[in-house]
């Protein structure tokens, strides 16, 4: 796949303050790119010096092969839909899509084609006159996508778009975001910090902590083995537990651990050994609750000690006897997760290869 | 109604509200009332209706030299400080910098300020730099007065004004220039007007900078000064004085109108 | 949702990298300048102006720039100055406090019961003070007079039978017509700070069991309180220098310290006196609103 865009070494200082600091990050042509990180961690920082609204202290900038250091927004193969969608008040639904069209001087039919046609891209066809006060959070945000894709940009890019909606339309925009995508084949770039839009949505994600780039990888991976102990815990809950490293080669560890016995992991980028000891992590949902005699290669003891209730799953408390802190398992309530008293004795069951080693 | 955030309404605060907006009001409801009094004396009871008082306002040619120059001091205050407003406006509402402030409570000290003191001083200083008092230095005085109002009317509408709106424009494909005139100006035009509107009003009804500024050319206000020593001129003062404020309140009514229109247009039904 | 300021927009010509110029604070500083010198040249310059004259003295046309402190001698000592510089104190005073207490009624009514016509009332209650001050002062002279609206209206319907001569031309008439010309001055911030108040604080007063007057004197009258004193500083420190009202309907009793100073510019022309007037009615108002606000501060915490 063809970089689209390509960073290099961006830094952006305000005062002493590192929004971003060193960022290097290439992103494909046609990929759906989600930036994640909390409040702060510079993401939308990032995406605004990508649209020309903030310009690097230094570093470079490369949309399609060309440096737009220097370029102003109105000048970029770039467009946005803002957070709050700003939707021109004075304007009604068509005259919002066909605002940027007007630069472009198209003959009447085909600037109307077009603003229809992306209006049907958005199912919004039947509203092209209502006014920009008339519109649901939904609607506007539709229109947000639509002004912007009328643009035929090379680059999308959604500033938490999402953010102001419920949960239920929340969830429909999601799926209707991610279609869209597909049918207009351009970059998406989202700024997002609810892991679960970005593990949905994304073909890769970007992580971000205090300015940096934490990670790369596709949803799957980043999930399922992420490299450090913040972007673990930021993307869902995770049993952190302290093992003493026996062995180490190029790609791998061998190390112990006091009830998950000794396993070998695969070693993350960058990793070095702390006092000879690393941080293992295991999933909630990767113990499972083994029932009356079930057996299991590999299994430990513990005891109930709180229980919530979720719905579809469970989630068990467990404390296990020389483990530092009690165990976070899920469960799902198919066979009764939901039942199982608090106090009671509970056998977990694991697979060794879903222990993943972090970097702390 | 009554309960309701747990405070009810008293029986007596409604009564009372009735009688603090007859208060207000009926001092400037006599005006118009005894202008139409077939009398000279404004005393009760009425004498009849007539509307000789006005009619001889039409032939007073000093009464419409005066609102010439209200008029025109008027349209040029508006202008002044509405231009002088925007400026200020935006800059206090949109960027942050030093001594911020300090500009802003300058700007508004004109609110807390006795008006003699002020008058006085621009007297001073533009006899000190050796100017005419004319129509001109009253404009310029009253600019100064007008600031504060101006300001309170246009930030209020530079507040509601989001600034992605204008990076949207940008976006867009959107030039500065063209930002300016497709998205804000159409934006906040409703306070622009609703500005005008209100500085000229300030302008139309000021007395005491126009006393002390004027020289030899009067506004209608210096001119009213000028006749309430005259007894006699009094019925035609008051059919002025009701033309005013009749015109006062259009004038502040549009404004509020245009004001309100806007307000709902920006923050959605 | 980054925490941070958001950087401006960049000018299309710009180069590349953020210079001063195209920071928020030089394009706040150049756009605000325009204004700013404005008030800088026909604002702060004068009333500097006036201070110096108040330290220089005058011989006939010639200004006598030595500095001296004899004009606030005479300002200060004169008994002339002292009567009607502490008339004008006590009317400003009265006007305000009376000002303040007949419109916070309001304000709470248009705040807690104006439900969604509040800016329909607002609007009622400040139309009649944008109409020119000149009109309504002469309106009130008309009321007044002895052969005035009231007298007349009063004979009419007889409840008197001769006029009463105490309306108009003393001090009364002067504080009936400045409270009526900045009710709506007084209003507004009242309002303004009544309408921050979380209502369920009120509630939550109510919950812990107060009752309503307790709960408005507790919770609602301390958090309007920042209201209460700009709206005292709106009105006390600008009707100090009312000039027309006193001389429309004052009389000998009801002259302020306005129609002194303007002596000084007009045929007195001994502008030091004027401007030590001017800054000594300006200090010692300024001092006495300090003193107000400080009161109401005591006051209210007292209550709580």
């Amino acid at each position: 796949m063809a970089d689209m865009i390509s960073i290099r070494s961006v830094s952006r200082y305000y005062g002493i303050y590192k929004a971003l600091d060193d960022v290097s990050l290439d992103i494909g042509a046609g990929e759906f790119f989600s930036l994640l990180g909390p409040s702060g961690c510079g993401k939308t920082t990032l995406l605004r010096s990508i649209a020309g609204f903030d310009t690097p202290t230094s570093g470079d900038i490369r949309i399609d092969g060309q440096s737009v250091i220097g370029t102003p927004p109105n000048r970029r193969p770039t467009n946005m839909v803002f957070q709050n969608y700003a939707i021109f008040p004075h304007l009604n639904v068509e005259e919002n899509v066909a605002y940027g069209l007007k630069r472009l001087k198209l003959d009447t039919a085909e600037e109307r084609r077009r603003v229809g046609a992306a209006l049907e891209q958005v199912r919004l066809g039947a509203l092209g006159k209502r006014g920009a006060n008339e519109l649901s959070g939904g609607q506007r945000q539709r229109v947000a996508l639509a002004r912007a894709l009328v643009m035929r940009p090379k680059v999308l890019l959604l500033d938490e778009p999402l953010s102001a909606l419920d949960k239920k339309l929340r969830e429909e925009m999601q799926v209707e975001l991610r279609s869209l995508q597909k049918a207009v084949g351009i970059t998406f770039i989202l700024v997002t910090h609810d892991q679960y839009e970005a593990l949905g949505l994304s073909d890769r994600i970007a992580v971000m902590f205090g300015g940096r780039i934490a990670q790369v990888a596709t949803p799957k991976d980043i999930y399922q083995h992420p490299l450090t102990r913040e972007v673990a815990d930021f993307l869902g809950g995770m049993n952190f537990m302290k093992a003493r490293v026996t062995g180490e080669t190029a790609g791998e560890l061998s190390v112990e651990t006091h009830r998950f016995g000794n396993v070998r992991v695969s070693k993350p980028l960058g990793f070095a050994a702390r006092d000879g000891h690393a941080t293992l992590g295991i999933r909630p949902e990767r113990l499972r609750v083994l029932w009356d005699d079930a057996e299991a290669d590999h299994s430990l003891e513990g005891q109930v000690v709180d229980r919530h209730y979720f719905g579809e799953i469970t989630h068990l408390i467990v404390d296990v006897p020389g483990m530092e802190k009690p165990l976070s398992v899920s469960e799902t309530n198919n066979f009764g997760a939901d039942d199982i008293p608090v106090g009671a004795p509970i056998r977990l069951a694991y697979d060794p290869d879903a222990l993943v080693a972090l970097r702390d | 109604m009554s309960g309701r955030h747990g405070i009810a309404k008293s029986r007596w605060l409604p009564a009372y509200v009735v009688v603090y907006l007859a208060f207000l009001y009926l001092p400037i409801l006599l005006l118009p009332i005894f202008s139409f009094n077939n009398a000279a004396a404004t005393t009760f009871p009425l004498a009849g209706f007539t509307l000789k008082w006005y009619a001889s306002l039409w032939t007073n040619t000093v009464m419409l030299e005066a609102a010439r120059n209200s008029l025109f001091v008027g349209i040029c205050v508006a202008t002044l400080s509405t231009g002088l407003g925007i400026c200020a406006a935006r800059a206090l509402t949109r960027y942050r910098f030093r001594g911020r402030e300090a500009a802003n409570g300058l700007l508004m000290a004109p609110l807390f300020l006795p008006e003699i003191i002020v008058a006085v001083s621009l007297l001073m200083i533009i006899l000190q730099i050796g100017m005419e008092l004319s129509l001109a230095t009253v404009i310029l005085g009253q600019t100064v007065f007008c600031l504060p109002y101006a300001m309170s009317v246009l930030t209020s509408g530079f507040e509601g004004f989001d600034r992605s709106l204008e990076e949207a424009s940008l976006d867009l494909g959107e030039t500065a220039f063209g930002t300016f005139r497709r998205v804000t100006l159409p934006v906040v035009a409703p306070a622009i007007v609703s500005s005008l509107l209100v500085s000229f009003t300030i302008s139309l009804d000021e007395f005491i900078l126009a006393f002390f500024l004027s020289g030899t050319e009067p506004t209608l206000p210096v001119y009213i000064w000028g006749q309430l020593r005259f007894a006699a001129k009094l019925p035609s003062v008051l059919a002025l004085g009701s033309i005013m404020i009749a015109l006062s309140i259009i004038l502040l009514t549009t404004a509020e109108i245009i004001r309100r229109r806007a307000e709902r247009r920006i923050q959605g039904a | 949702m980054t925490a941070l300021p958001a950087s401006t927009i960049a000018d299309p010509d710009a180069p590349a990298r953020a210079h001063w110029k195209d920071s928020d604070e030089a394009k706040g500083l150049m756009l605000v300048s325009p204004t700013l010198l404005y008030a800088l040249a026909l604002l702060l310059l004068p009333i500097l102006i006036v201070f110096a004259y108040s330290f220089w003295s005058q011989d006939y046309l010639t200004i006598d720039h030595s500095f001296t402190l004899d004009n606030y001698r005479t300002a200060l000592g004169e008994p002339i100055y002292q009567d009607l510089l502490w008339r004008s104190l006590t009317i400003s005073l009265v006007v305000s406090l009376i000002t303040v207490m007949v419109s916070y009624p309001i304000a709470w009514f248009i705040s807690f019961h104006g439900g969604v016509h509040k800016s329909l009332w607002l609007f009622l209650i400040t139309v009649p003070c944008w109409t020119s001050y000149l009109l309504r002062v002469m309106s009130w002279k008309v009321i007044l007079g002895y052969q005035g609206v009231l007298n007349t209206g009063l004979m009419s319907t007889g409840l008197i039978d001769k006029p009463v001569t105490s309306l108009l031309y003393n001090s009364n008439a002067v504080v009936i017509t400045l409270v009526h010309s900045w009710a709506a001055f007084a209003i507004l911030p009242i309002f303004v700070s009544l309408e921050k108040i979380d209502r369920s604080l009120i509630e939550a007063a109510h919950d812990l069991g107060d009752n309503k007057i307790r709960s408005f004197l507790r919770v609602t009258l301390p958090l309007s309180l920042p209201g209460v004193i700009s709206a005292f500083l709106i009105v006390m420190i600008p009707t100090v220098g009312d000039y027309v009202t006193p001389k429309l309907v004052g009389g000998k009793d009801g002259v302020m310290i306005a129609t002194a100073i303007q002596a000084q510019f007009g045929k007195g022309a001994n502008w030091p006196l004027g401007a030590a007037l001017s800054v000594t009615t300006m200090v010692v108002v300024s001092v006495m609103a300090g003193a107000v606000v400080l009161a109401l501060k005591f006051f209210v915490r007292r209550i709580r």
